[in-house]
């Protein structure tokens, strides 16, 4: 048995045609792309605002404090645009998929019923946190706001194991084609569950993070290079840095992880066509009949990366019959794109290390030179290009299954005629509401400029609400 | 047993979002009819401050309902989202466009931003609970056969129940936000904004007991079962609405705004409740009953259990939450 836990006879003749099965994969693949980069930045933000938050409380700078407000402020629109784009994802999952729910959705419910209360959690405290700014004292105020870090974290935390039981199903009994028992606990607490979960918290701090430190990096980029933007820089950049280590060590892990369990995903995402030892490491290439071609190898690379050993068999996608392929070409360049997103990331860490290093020698404040802060302000959107990447890998490695060995897409999407209408409609909204998105939060930016040195007195002039 | 507690418990949560998160959408169908940008400064503002620090956790218990209905009724749901996804998805769209587009007006600054924000905020509020509506007039009257997409797309939800239905959630959620905002609008000192909404919460909860009765004869034609359940078993709790909201009525005349909340509420989730026990022991009329749909005991005693372990946080949670912006003018005032 190459997969899980048996393949299942497929249902009566479906009436689904091509097209609406392409409109539900191009839908619910879009909607979730746009709902990642808000919710990376609703499980970061609020945890980069409290920072900034706790040490203006703490040394009274208000450079800090006027951050803290006006992240607060950007949290506030963004958490109302992810709290809806999430909202649709769940309708979808029914409009789109009534296959999957309908014979699944009790399995998986589990983590779902969690994450609501978790989300429900942050929903409290972010009205309470943002409402009540001015009408709590600073401490207590602060306090208000580590429920919000906390439940956007264990909210990541639920969904992603929803999403790592379609990669490892468990937790039930299939006879005939009806499920006679189930476990919620072990469907939920899969084997794929640790690794997917923990990338995924860290990719949000990181999106969170570098996206935030981008917008500063451009500002300070064009000669404005007071304390408050180096404080909106370097803040959320440090904690962009210190992740980006973790962050490649569990996305070995992760990998690693695919090798034992998902073979088929690790193929494409490497693009190994046979099965062997002594596999090269192939970076870039164009999927052929044999291989990939116009590729970069590293002899043994592969082999050495999951056995540390260059006689390491790594299975290849001659073990899986050619129906059952993923996509080799998307899956292996989406691959080595966040990898290669990831290196830039650690490097631009190690940049800031060394000059927090130079500075204890030298003394004075960091300096932040033009060509480290024009890198810096491409950490953001290289950080966005690694979570949808990765986030491609996951969906479009576990193809043509829905729940991986288990159920196929194609036995899952809702029968119905006229999805491409509501692709095209969904299309529409989103357009709009991304354009809107993006003028708001940049007329937020602009609509009250922040004076040179902020004093005390300025602080409170800008709204949070 | 077990079954039907996980139905009580996902009724519950309909019922929260019926009064809670229906009245915001309610509140955004005022803001649609307060007129001109000038003479409806003052009703807008006060909708803003009063839905703008809830709304989000309100909207929670639709997602609540739903991961209630696909973890504990699995073959319902599918059901229910293949067969009617034309209205599904337009009021997930509509659900978009509110929440978005009153965060957007929030955080501007030029008129007519606000207006084209207002706009699509106001006009999403009416016609999502509408959607929502005709989806539960489909269920309600037998329209929804089990399988996936085995009913018919269009009459699914466009026929005469579905449309009492829509326009039903519609009147009532614009009721529920009318009475609410009484009471805001007293409590900040505002006692001629209190007295227009008082007229508005009585012309709606006139139009509501008008619509309800036409719907008398409209359920006997079109959805027999359900008139038989409503005018037998459910008999109690339709008397229980249409007297709550009769008192209701007269408190809002005598100016006893914070009761009058109460009775709204009792209005509107009696008639959410005896649409239940009319229905009951069938979850999809005609075909599948609750014992029927119900997901294993280990799901429902995971799923219940997490839920009451998360209430015990929830629940002071949101007494905070309400708590904190039901008291009276702040006690650091921010300058605006």
């Amino acid at each position: 048995m190459l997969f899980g836990p048996g393949v299942l006879a497929v249902d009566a003749v479906r009436r689904v045609s091509e097209s609406d099965l392409a409109a539900a994969r191009a839908q619910m693949g879009f909607s979730l792309a746009w709902h990642i980069i808000v919710a990376c930045i609703g499980v970061g933000l609020p945890a980069l605002t409290l920072l900034a938050e706790w040490y203006g409380i703490r040394t009274g700078d208000p450079a800090h404090r006027l951050l803290a407000r006006r992240w607060a402020r950007a949290m506030g629109v963004l958490f109302a645009v992810g709290a809806v784009s999430g909202t649709i994802l769940s309708f979808e999952m029914g409009l789109l998929w009534p296959g999957l729910m309908g014979r699944f959705g009790q399995v998986v419910g589990l983590p779902f019923a969690l994450e609501g209360i978790a989300f429900f959690l942050e929903a409290i405290f972010l009205g309470i946190y943002l409402y009540a700014w001015d009408r709590l004292p600073p401490r207590r105020h602060l306090l208000t706001g580590i429920p919000i870090v906390i439940a956007g974290t264990v909210s990541a935390f639920f969904v992603v194991c929803a999403n790592a039981w379609m990669n490892q199903p468990r937790g039930f009994t299939l006879r005939d084609g009806r499920i006679v028992h189930v476990d919620p606990w072990a469907a939920m607490l899969n084997p794929a569950g640790p690794p997917q979960t923990v990338h995924m918290i860290l990719a949000a701090f990181m999106v969170a993070s570098f996206l935030t430190a981008a917008v500063y990096a451009v500002a300070l980029l064009r000669g404005r290079r007071d304390a408050y933007h180096r404080a909106g820089f370097f803040l959320p950049f440090t904690l962009g840095a210190i992740v980006a280590p973790f962050q490649i060590v569990v996305g070995d892990w992760a990998a690693r992880f695919l090798s034992g369990y998902q073979p088929a995903k690790l193929a494409a995402a490497e693009g190994v066509y046979r099965t062997g030892s002594h596999v090269p490491l192939t970076i870039g290439g164009v999927a052929g009949d044999h291989g990939l071609k116009y590729g970069l190898e590293i002899p043994n690379g592969l082999s050495l990366l999951v056995g540390y050993s260059p006689g390491t068999v790594v299975r290849g996608l001659d073990r899986v019959p050619p129906a059952l392929r993923p996509p080799v070409t998307g899956v292996h360049w989406a691959f080595d794109l966040m990898v290669a997103a990831g290196f830039f990331l650690l490097f631009m860490g190690v940049w800031l290390l060394w000059q927090w290093w130079r500075r204890r020698r030298t003394g004075g404040e960091l300096s932040t030179p033009r060509p480290f802060l024009a890198l810096a302000a491409l950490t953001g959107p290289a950080a966005v290009v690694a979570l949808e990447c990765g986030w491609s890998v996951t969906e479009l490695g576990r193809q043509p299954w829905i729940v991986y060995g288990v159920m196929s897409v194609r036995d899952a999407v809702n029968p119905a005629p006229g999805l491409m209408t509501g692709l095209w409609l969904v299309l529409a909204v989103y357009a709009a509401m991304t354009v809107a998105t993006v003028y708001v939060l940049r007329r937020l930016a602009r609509g009250t400029p922040v004076p040179q040195a902020p004093q005390e007195g300025d602080v409170a002039r800008y709204p949070v609400v | 047993m077990l079954v039907d507690a996980a139905l009580a418990v996902m009724w519950v949560g309909l019922t929260c979002y019926a009064l809670f998160g229906g009245a915001d959408f309610g509140a955004g169908v005022w803001d649609l009819l307060s007129g001109g940008a000038e003479r409806g400064r003052e009703r807008r503002r006060l909708i803003e401050h009063s839905i703008g620090p809830v709304w989000e956790a309100n909207h929670v218990w639709l997602i609540f309902v739903v991961v209630m209905l696909w973890s504990a009724f699995s073959p319902v749901f599918a059901a229910v989202m293949s067969t009617l996804y034309i209205p599904l998805t337009l009021a997930a769209l509509g659900i978009i466009a509110r929440g978005a587009a009153f965060a957007f007006r929030k955080a501007s600054t030029e008129l007519w931003q606000q207006r084209l924000f207002g706009a699509c905020f106001a006009l999403s509020s009416l016609l999502t609970p509408f959607f929502l509506g005709t989806v539960a007039g489909g269920v309600a009257s037998g329209r929804v056969p089990p399988g996936l997409a085995r009913g018919d797309v269009v009459t699914g939800w466009l026929n005469p129940t579905s449309l009492l239905g829509g326009v039903l959630a519609v009147v009532t959620c614009a009721h529920l936000a009318a009475v609410y905002l009484c009471a805001d609008a007293d409590r900040e000192g505002r006692p001629e904004l209190a007295s227009a909404f008082a007229r508005d919460a009585v012309i709606s909860g006139v139009a509501a007991g008008v619509v309800a009765l036409a719907g008398i004869g409209v359920l006997h034609a079109d959805a027999p079962r359900l008139f038989h359940g409503l005018t037998h078993r459910a008999l109690p709790l339709v008397v229980l609405s249409a007297v709550a909201g009769l008192t209701g009525l007269a408190l809002l005349a005598r100016r006893r705004f914070v009761t009058a909340r109460g009775a709204a509420a009792v209005a509107v989730a009696a008639i959410l409740w005896a649409w239940g026990a009319a229905q009951y022991p069938a979850m999809l009329v005609g075909s599948t009953t609750v014992a029927q749909a119900a997901a294993h005991g280990s799901v429902l005693t995971a799923v219940l259990a997490s839920l009451g372990v998360g209430a015990v946080v929830l629940v002071p949670s949101l007494w905070l939450l309400y708590a904190t912006f039901q008291r009276g003018a702040p006690e650091h005032p921010s300058p605006r």
